[in-house]
């Protein structure tokens, strides 16, 4: 167990390596540090001893050292329009996205369950049926179409809801949270709902294709044998063991539903983490591509890791296959 | 003759007659891909053609509404291109960068995973461990963070250029490992039967049996997830272009127009990101659909009981 763990936490590292490779190889050849620093209107010469100094003529190996050696330590680069340092700009963002994220989570979690239960033990209700067509259609949907849709509802014509922004923050130990004030809860209503369309019809699928297995094994035959409450079978003999191929997904889902908080803060114009991104593509501001890259990185590389070793905790069988 | 016989006569179209949402989807996917490549001819307008564009044709609202013209059946969009025309280009395009997309991945995947899956030992452990890696990442943060650094490297009015075969790269480059895990599993399966065997005792060398011998028989898993992978391409490509980072909005997409008019969508102006958004659903919805009832019918563990 403890050689799968340092392997596991070896190819991270290498991993973690060729990402940062990746992120100074764009640093390296796309802007002119030296031009962002300084403008147009200094001479050759000086911006010659400008790049001296900055190390910028030495080998390239050296370079990158010193781009790891900074990155190690949290300088990952000054963003050319914050005018501020790449990561402090990318943190002040990431609640935004956390939050979004967490929303649209506990919106699948409180909607999945329920549905998909109900889908499995009544197939050929008419809700069920049209919770699958209303899937089948849901996963062909691209998400910012259910955005523009929803903000057409319940923002344009409705006006129930706020359609653009985070609304009032409070800032608590350094996280702007929109949680705990009613005007950000309500501007997080409809990003979350939409974020949660593209994962919610895919969960129902699986946990109803789940439980409807389950509900065919010897021993559901065996619990309906004996007797037991309706309740009972369901819930506690087939409910439960339908539970653990959904936390696997889970995991892996999560970092889909980050990728498309890009989408989501473009359509609401939600300051995340996504929205800044898009935002210094479009002003070419490199350094902070580069931490974005750098720290979008890190984080599935830490995620990865972590769910491979707890998965090696729980299975033996993974430690051993998954290295040939 | 024989072989359109045997065809007809197979169980796969027995069941693709029997299947009512087998027989709509494909037709509605087919009749699609046949607009798409009549385009030029179908289009009422050319929205290349800058001499036909007038600027004062901008925004009508498709014919039947108040202010609508006959001459333009669903509207026009902000720069005044007709939008059913647009659209067929847009079509056009999306299906073309989709199907290239699922064309360059395919290979790439289909050459990594037969060398992966035939080679094995270190070449396997090596290819797979990339591929698991990439897999790892969710392929739309590759595909956005690709094409970003590609938009920087080249400058956007270069990118704009290219944006057409760039696009294909990058989508084909987020999805390969699909491919390649894929192949390389039937292989796996493959490579221990006795044809293979044989095929070795001859002589043969190992490239001429991986291509002639083992890939035809690892093709059907490959199909049926292209069907979905050309589905996912094309909606790639839409989130792309709506993010500003795939096609221009001079070069209509599905996903061009579908961002150029979600500024316009709330003024008054929905037509122009409603038609192609529907346009866009349905395709996807279709290809899905047929792509499901390939998986069924092809999968060996359902055929015929």
């Amino acid at each position: 167990m403890f050689a799968f763990i340092i392997r596991r936490v070896l190819q991270a590292i290498l991993v973690m390596v060729i990402i940062a490779f990746i992120g100074f190889a764009v640093q390296h050849s796309i802007g002119d540090p030296v031009r962002d620093m300084v403008g147009e209107r200094v001479s050759l010469a000086e911006r010659e001893a400008l790049r001296e100094q900055l190390g910028l003529n030495d080998p390239v190996l050296v370079q990158f050292g010193r781009f790891c050696w900074k990155a190690l330590h949290g300088d990952l680069g000054t963003s050319y329009f914050h005018k501020r340092p790449a990561l402090d700009v990318i943190v002040s963002k990431a609640p935004a996205t956390l939050e979004l994220v967490f929303g649209a989570t506990v919106i699948i979690l409180l909607f999945c369950f329920p549905v998909g239960i109900y889908t499995a033990i009544r197939p050929r209700a008419w809700f069920s049926r049209l919770v699958m067509a209303a899937s089948t259609i849901g996963v062909a949907v691209p998400v910012f179409l259910t955005a523009i849709v929803l903000i057409y509802v319940f923002g344009v014509e409705l006006r129930w809801l706020p359609t653009y922004g985070r609304g009032v923050t409070v800032n608590v130990g350094g996280w702007d949270t929109g949680l705990l004030t009613a005007d950000g809860l309500r501007h997080l209503i409809l990003p979350s709902v939409s974020l949660s369309s593209i994962m919610l019809p895919l969960y129902i699928r699986l946990i109803r294709s789940e439980m409807m297995e389950v509900l065919e094994t010897e021993y559901i035959k065996f619990a309906w044998a004996k007797g037991l409450s309706r309740w009972r079978v369901w819930l506690l003999h087939a409910f439960k063991n339908t539970l653990l191929p959904v936390i696997t997904v889970f995991g892996v889902e999560i970092g889909i539903l980050f990728a498309f908080t890009l989408l989501t803060e473009t359509v609401f114009q939600w300051q995340g983490m996504g929205f800044m991104f898009l935002e210094a593509v479009e002003r070419s501001d490199t350094a902070l591509l580069v931490a974005y890259l750098v720290v979008v990185g890190v984080m599935f590389v830490v995620i990865n890791t972590v769910v491979d070793i707890c998965y090696g905790l729980v299975n033996p069988m993974v430690r051993i296959a998954g290295n040939p | 003759m024989k072989a359109w016989w045997r065809f007809k006569n197979s169980y796969f179209f027995y069941s693709f007659r029997r299947d009512p949402v087998a027989l709509v989807s494909f037709s509605v996917f087919f009749f699609l891909v046949l607009v798409s490549l009549f385009a030029p001819v179908i289009a009422p307008h050319n929205p290349y053609d800058t001499s036909t564009i007038d600027v004062m044709d901008a925004e009508i609202p498709p014919s039947w509404m108040d202010g609508g013209q006959e001459r333009f059946w669903l509207g026009t969009d902000i720069q005044g291109r007709d939008l059913y025309s647009t659209m067929l280009y847009g079509l056009r395009t999306s299906v073309a960068i989709g199907i290239g997309a699922v064309l360059f991945q395919g290979i790439l995947g289909i050459v990594v995973g037969l060398t992966a899956g035939y080679v094995g030992g270190r070449v396997d452990g090596f290819l797979m461990r990339v591929a698991d890696i990439q897999f790892s990442i969710p392929y739309l943060i590759v595909a956005i963070i690709t094409s970003a650094i590609f938009q920087l490297a080249f400058g956007v009015g270069r990118f704009e250029q290219l944006a057409m075969p760039l696009l294909i790269l990058i989508i084909g480059i987020s999805e390969w490992p699909k491919y390649a895990r894929t192949v390389r599993a039937s292989v796996l399966g493959e490579k221990q039967k006795e044809y293979v065997e044989a095929a070795r005792v001859i002589g043969l060398n190992p490239v001429r049996i991986m291509y002639r011998h083992i890939l035809p028989n690892t093709l059907t898993p490959v199909l049926v997830i292209s069907t979905i992978q050309v589905a996912q391409a094309v909606m790639s490509e839409a989130a792309l272009s709506f993010l500003g980072l795939g096609m221009p909005v001079t070069k209509p997409s599905l996903g061009s127009l579908i961002k150029a008019g979600f500024q316009y969508v709330f003024s008054g102006s929905w037509w122009i990101t409603t038609f192609p958004g529907i346009l866009l659903v349905t395709f996807t919805l279709v290809v899905i659909l047929f792509g499901d009832w390939l998986r069924d019918v092809l999968n060996p563990k359902l055929y015929k009981g």
